[in-house]
């Protein structure tokens, strides 16, 4: 597994002993802030976290083996600046592109799991990013385990035009299937999710838990001003802001991802020795 | 009063002449001439259009929309309304309808569009053709609707995009757009989507999800608006020409990189200038194509169209 807080950016936590809370500016000891997930002591504010960091979070110790690796981007419009931005992202974060997946266990179930690390120009959704979730999908359906995905992002990559759009199109298409084999898919979606992963495979869990107070939409807010010119109110676009109307499952702090998608795969998925002993009991005193 | 584009004032101008000289006695030879004129200026006008130039003409104010097209293509339209939960969108029109074929026959299809409206009135009740989520849903509602009695789908998309508003937000806009990206995968009936005019990102593909994917001539597709981009590139909406370029966003890019199937062409000048014609060739594409369909199983219509997706997208392994 990669290292990854050795390359920070202005976008992730920075280096130093202490640091400063986006959320209430309170000064934290660094040691403390990584003891509790890189979440606020004071305010409970979710610094944005790497992708790795969310495989260590959620899946079983040593558990997680990575596919598709090396999976890079072409330049299909051959889009100015667009090499240049790219080997700067795989240089600042290490990954070769924006999403890794692969396998691993979480309290000893298996299940394939991808997370997305927005330090890569922006979470940005090009083909590699969409091929990647398109075979995480297809890998669960295959398999027949689980699908866990993380999701942060800015939406569809520009510089890959309409690629980037067909993406939407071809994740989604792959969790038909995924869900006609009865396959549960559980998507966390983090700070901030939008636009075109928003209205793909990010909407489309059976079940959908948001980190606290994270951005999610469709539009961005400033889209949405200049349209109807006037400010945005509080809190709009934010987890709670969307299960208050009814687009995710739960708010779950970060702490509880874990012990959360391990509750809710021990119930939909890993019933079937405990579930088949109550059937027997059924069918015996239905007999009697 | 015929609207001209900016690059088309040296035609603008013949037609003005052309106009003033017909209403005298004795410049028929002159008129004649110009006519001539006019038609090979035209020719070398429009096939040397830039990708700007093509998104103005995608965006022609006269441009047919949605029900232009019904109008002109299909007999016995049934518009339907609503989503079944919350408010029937006006950027979104569909219903039944019938497409003859020959004297004895025709084809029964379920036809959807987004609509744009003319005048500044229609426009607002058409909300510029940008679709909130009830616009989504009641286009998924009527597709299910054509398979539950095996119809054929035909969409035709022009829309800047998604409506970006608290309601739309509010309501799911992307939980929207997502599922109908999921459900038109599996949907087992054909699915032909033609873009018309604007193919606007995420709010088009949600109408879009084809076997077959067709293009006007003159039609646009892209993940984000030139100007959006311009903004984003270079913090000036002013370089939308420019963007226009980089994002490879017209009829012709998008078939050469596989992405549509088909361009269907439009009348000299763009399919404003003759709705008859341009209904013409999209009501032969649509009956082509249907027929290149007809004879696949529910389960074969289904693994094509996701297969279809499932190829896109360009990348390398190192």
């Amino acid at each position: 597994m990669k290292e990854n807080s050795k390359t920070p950016s202005k976008m992730e936590i920075p280096k130093g002993l202490w640091l400063r809370c986006d959320g209430c500016g309170e000064i934290l000891y660094r040691k403390s802030l990584e003891q509790n997930l890189f979440v606020c002591m004071r305010c409970g504010y979710h610094f944005r976290i790497s992708a790795t960091k969310y495989v260590e979070l959620i899946l079983d110790n040593e558990s997680f083996e990575e596919f598709d690796k090396n999976f890079v981007s072409g330049n299909p419009l051959n889009f100015p600046n667009y090499k240049e931005k790219l080997e700067e992202a795989q240089k600042k974060t290490g990954y070769k592109e924006a999403f890794i997946y692969g396998r691993g266990r979480i309290n000893n179930i298996a299940v394939i799991f991808g997370a997305m690390d927005f330090n890569f120009m922006g979470g940005s959704m090009g083909s590699v990013v969409g091929e990647k979730v398109a075979r995480a999908i297809r890998k669960a359906y295959t398999d027949r385990v689980p699908l866990i995905i993380v999701a942060t992002s800015g939406g569809a990559r520009m510089q890959e035009g309409i690629f980037s759009l067909m993406q939407l199109a071809k994740t989604a298409a792959e969790l038909a299937l995924l869900a006609s084999a009865k396959i549960p898919y559980i998507v966390v979606v983090t700070n901030p999710t939008m636009a075109g992963v928003m209205a793909s495979y990010a909407s489309l869990g059976d079940i959908i838990i948001a980190e606290p107070k994270a951005l999610l939409g469709f539009a961005g807010a400033r889209v949405i001003e200049g349209t109807i010119g006037e400010k945005l109110p509080e809190g709009f676009q934010t987890a709670e802001f969307l299960l208050a109307h009814g687009f995710v499952d739960l708010v779950v702090p970060r702490k509880q991802l874990r012990p959360t998608i391990s509750k809710i795969l021990d119930i939909v998925w890993n019933k079937k020795e405990s579930q088949s002993l109550e059937t027997e009991k059924l069918n015996y005193k239905i007999e009697e | 009063m015929k609207q001209y584009l900016d690059f088309e004032s040296p035609i603008a101008e013949l037609e003005k002449r052309v106009e003033e000289l017909s209403v005298i006695a004795g410049y028929e030879e002159e008129v004649n001439k110009l006519k001539s004129q006019i038609e090979k200026l035209k020719t070398r006008i429009y096939s040397n259009l830039t990708p700007w130039q093509k998104v103005l003409l995608a965006r022609h104010p006269a441009r047919p929309y949605a029900l232009d097209y019904i109008n002109l293509i299909t007999t016995d339209f049934v518009e339907l309304s609503g989503d079944r939960y919350f408010a029937d969108d006006k950027a979104v029109v569909g219903g039944l309808a019938k497409i003859s074929v020959s004297d004895s026959k025709y084809l029964s299809v379920v036809i959807i569009g987004t609509q744009k409206g003319r005048e500044t009135k229609e426009k607002i009740f058409r909300n510029f053709g940008m679709p909130h989520p009830e616009g989504y849903r009641k286009a998924l509602r009527l597709m299910k609707l054509a398979e539950k009695f095996n119809l054929p789908v035909v969409t035709l998309v022009d829309t800047p995009g998604a409506y970006p508003g608290v309601g739309a937000e509010e309501r799911g806009q992307a939980e929207a757009i997502a599922k109908n990206l999921r459900e038109m995968a599996k949907l087992e009936v054909p699915i032909i989507a033609i873009i018309t005019g604007e193919g606007g990102s995420g709010g088009a593909l949600a109408l879009a999800v084809g076997n077959r994917i067709l293009m006007m001539e003159y039609a646009i597709y892209s993940v984000i608006s030139p100007e959006g981009c311009a903004s984003i590139l270079w913090r000036d909406p002013e370089k939308a020409p420019e963007a226009a370029e980089a994002l490879k966003l017209t009829a012709q890019d998008l078939y050469q990189f596989g992405i549509i199937d088909e361009i269907i062409p439009e009348p000299l000048g763009g399919a404003h200038h003759d709705y008859h014609l341009a209904a013409q060739y999209i009501k032969n594409s649509i009956i082509k194509n249907l027929s290149e369909l007809q004879n696949l199983s529910p389960e074969e219509l289904v693994n094509q169209r996701i297969e279809k997706f499932r190829s896109f997208g360009i990348y390398f392994e190192v």
